[in-house]
């Protein structure tokens, strides 16, 4: 795979070119309306779900408040149980660990379970270039794989695409990868399911070792926890003789039963089930059953960048259900390519500035701005991550980290605004000017029922609010001149 | 609190609320000294900046009963981000005064429902109406139905179901212009539902959202007019008068 995120654009341009693509609207709001809806039913089922998501905040809280300790405990598990735990600083550290292992038993190709933390560090990438082949074996992760193409959501990293154009793509690129789609495949998605089923098999039963990811990892008893629907994981989790699992280090949590909250909670949230069709968990290796030689790479990659942030913070609770993705309206009419990242929608307008830090690069400054604060994503988050107030608080950062240059356009506005918003004797003069131009514009524009006068496209900065949308003519009087004059409405 | 918007674009809105709480029995005074609520600052990251309007709000309303203000939105603000501001200025002071103003802001449907604890306010508008719950409202400060309640119990009002209610429209504020191409695709999709109810006019308590989906609307020549709730409970004849 070559396709990548680097060299992003910044939100609003590319949001814009995703924008004019009919096709991906369609696609988008067709798939995060069905999700969405079925979400709201499976959590109106449950009596006690703001119990739960309170619950599930908290053991996040707690369990990042003590980190240090929750992951020693689970390296001492670990390890205890015949795992190899490694320690990775950062994407390059936990690629290498991943190669090394792969190296060490002569392998050309590994298979993976879906997983985000090595789609973040683009582990793919990285074996490629030390000539491993890293095949994807999830369903949507395999289409975008064959296709070239980047993840565009979470859960459902092909939900940019529908059953026609994954046919052509299984069509024109399975063969390349290894057992090719027949020739007569149709774009029903059972005769697409086995065209991969079957492409799929061939790798697993290969394979001599597999990657993972992590949903969660039980300090206590050296559990990792992956969570999925399709059971490929599972068949990577259990058929190579070898098996790593990449995993962030915000995954971990003390106990079985602190698990139990987030089980509860994360089908529901992510694809609208009451639970998941497969919960795979193992501790190290169990002789003669699966895997008997078992990696554990526990990734940083930017989290303790995250922790430190006192607002932030809060981001390392997140589950990656994608709840807050399909109840966006940006996200669902740009879709996830836009964001530049694995990560995409609010969430990821949150987490990736918190991991790679604000003032790095525009693509990542921008990302905060990607809202408009409706707050539908908090609502939706199983585990109440405040991301509007996260969003405004790294916007705060962004400013903050671009103070003492050369003021942009915006910081002079917000300058001479403060001023003017200062007393009111100074917005009172402001209103006046502005009437001015009200009554100078005279009959310009257009009248609306009701009597107001609407003025159409504007020249210089006013054309980002006129090129599509009417501006209301200025009154000729502002409130405040109207209570002055009338003495609050008492001599009209 | 008439807001910025509203005072400089929007009078009739401010004129409205004064109507409608007087006759509601409220003595109303509009202080001078009030410009903003420093949401634009604090939502496009300009934190430094939002310290003096703070400042000038808490030194304004200080002292009143109630602020009632015709914006959910500007109300959350009030409510939810001048102790933030607060504590970016370092100053006790400001803190405390902020703790004293805060509590004390009312939107404008929370403030007739909640505290005056009326629903029918006497108003007539004899029109079919369409109402878009905004975010900060919804969510942020959690109307609920209060300004249907109050809309239902207006005379020869029609109020007809507004699909998809509760999405967003897009204005954002300076997200409609960061992110225009977005919030017009956003407020694209919520004028199609509003144009679908056949209502006549779209009524909202943020005269910044309406005045985004009204400038759609206008452009599509759609016809469809948009009002505050203000405007509408403070009308007593057919033609939205409010005399």
């Amino acid at each position: 795979m070559t396709a990548t995120f680097v060299g992003m654009p910044a939100f609003p341009v590319a949001a814009r070119a995703a924008l004019a693509d009919t096709q991906l609207r369609a696609n988008l709001a067709h798939a995060t309306s069905t999700i969405r809806a079925k979400r709201l039913k499976v959590v109106a089922e449950v009596d006690d779900w703001e119990q739960l998501r309170l619950a599930g905040a908290a053991i996040k809280d707690n369990t990042l408040l003590h980190l240090d300790e929750h992951l020693l405990r689970l390296e001492e598990s670990l390890t205890a149980a015949g795992a190899t735990v490694h320690w990775a600083r950062d994407a390059a550290e936990a690629s290498a660990v991943v190669a090394a292992v792969a190296k060490s038993h002569g392998v050309d190709e590994v298979v993976k379970v879906k997983s985000m933390a090595t789609a973040e560090i683009d582990l793919n990438e990285h074996l490629a270039a030390e000539g491993i082949s890293a095949w994807e074996t999830d369903l949507a992760e395999l289409i975008v794989q064959l296709g070239d193409d980047l993840p565009s959501h979470i859960l459902v990293p092909a939900i940019h695409r529908n059953r026609a154009e994954i046919r052509e793509i299984f069509l024109e690129h399975m063969a390349a990868a290894g057992r090719p789609a027949p020739d007569d495949l149709s774009d029903e998605p059972a005769k697409l399911a086995e065209a991969a089923r079957l492409h799929l098999r061939e790798k697993f039963l290969r394979a001599k070792v597999g990657v993972s990811g992590a949903n969660f990892a039980v300090a206590d008893s050296g559990t990792l926890v992956v969570v999925e629907s399709e059971g490929n994981g599972r068949m990577c989790l259990t058929l190579p003789e070898v098996l790593v699992s990449v995993v962030g280090i915000e995954k971990v949590v003390p106990t079985w039963s602190d698990l139990d909250v987030f089980l509860q909670l994360l089908p529901r949230s992510s694809t609208g089930e009451r639970m998941n069709p497969y919960t795979s968990t193992w501790s190290g290796v169990e002789q003669g059953d699966g895997p008997q030689e078992v990696h554990v790479v526990l990734l940083d990659n930017g989290r303790t960048r995250a922790l430190a942030d006192e607002v932030g913070r809060q981001a390392l609770r997140c589950i990656r259900c994608s709840a807050c993705l399909n109840v966006c309206p940006v996200y669902e009419r740009t879709g996830g390519h836009a964001y530049g990242s694995v990560y995409p929608g609010p969430i990821g307008a949150i987490l990736n500035p918190l991991l790679k830090g604000v003032g790095t690069t525009a693509q990542t400054d921008s990302l905060p701005y990607a809202s408009s604060l409706c707050g539908a994503c908090f609502e939706a988050c199983p585990v109440r991550i405040d991301i509007p107030s996260v969003l405004v608080d790294l916007r705060a950062q962004v400013v903050d980290a671009h103070r003492g240059g050369m003021p942009k356009p915006e910081a002079l506005a917000m300058k001479a605004a403060a001023l003017t918003f200062g007393s009111g004797a100074r917005l009172g003069a402001a209103e006046r000017a502005s009437g001015l131009v009200g009554r100078l514009l005279g009959r310009a524009g257009r009248t609306l029922p009701g009597g107001r006068r609407m003025l159409g496209r504007l020249p210089g900065p006013g054309a980002a609010w006129s090129d599509a949308r009417d501006l209301p003519q200025p009154p000729a009087e502002s409130f405040r001149a109207w209570w002055k004059r009338t003495d609050g409405g008492r001599h009209e | 609190m008439v807001t910025c918007v509203n005072d400089a674009m929007f009078p009739e809105t401010g004129k409205a609320v004064v109507t409608l709480l007087r006759r509601l029995g409220v003595d109303v005074e509009f202080p001078e000294g009030q410009t903003c609520c420093a949401q634009p600052m604090v939502n496009t990251g300009y934190l430094d900046e939002a310290v003096p309007v703070v400042r000038t709000f808490v030194s304004a309303f200080e002292g009143y009963d109630a602020v009632v203000t015709p914006s959910g939105s500007c109300a959350g603000s009030a409510r939810h981000q001048h102790a933030i501001v607060a504590r970016r200025s370092g100053d006790p002071g400001l803190a405390a005064a902020v703790a004293e103003t805060s509590p004390k802001v009312y939107e404008l449907s929370e403030f007739l429902v909640d505290v005056l604890g009326v629903e029918d306010v006497g108003a007539s508008f004899p029109h079919t109406v369409a109402y878009h719950p905004t975010c900060h409202s919804l969510r942020m400060l959690g109307v609920g139905d209060r300004p249907t309640r109050l809309l239902k119990a207006v005379r020869g009002l029609r109020l007809v179901d507004l699909p998809q209610a509760e999405e967003c429209c897009g204005f954002g504020g300076t997200f409609a212009v960061k992110n225009a191409d977005t919030s017009v695709a956003m407020g694209s999709d919520k004028a199609r539902h509003v144009r679908g109810t056949g209502a006549e006019v779209l009524v909202a308590g943020d005269n910044s959202c309406l005045m985004h989906v009204g400038g759609l609307l206008s452009r599509q020549r759609s016809g469809v007019r948009v009002m505050h709730l203000a405007e509408i409970l403070a009308s007593v004849s057919d033609n939205g008068d409010r005399k």
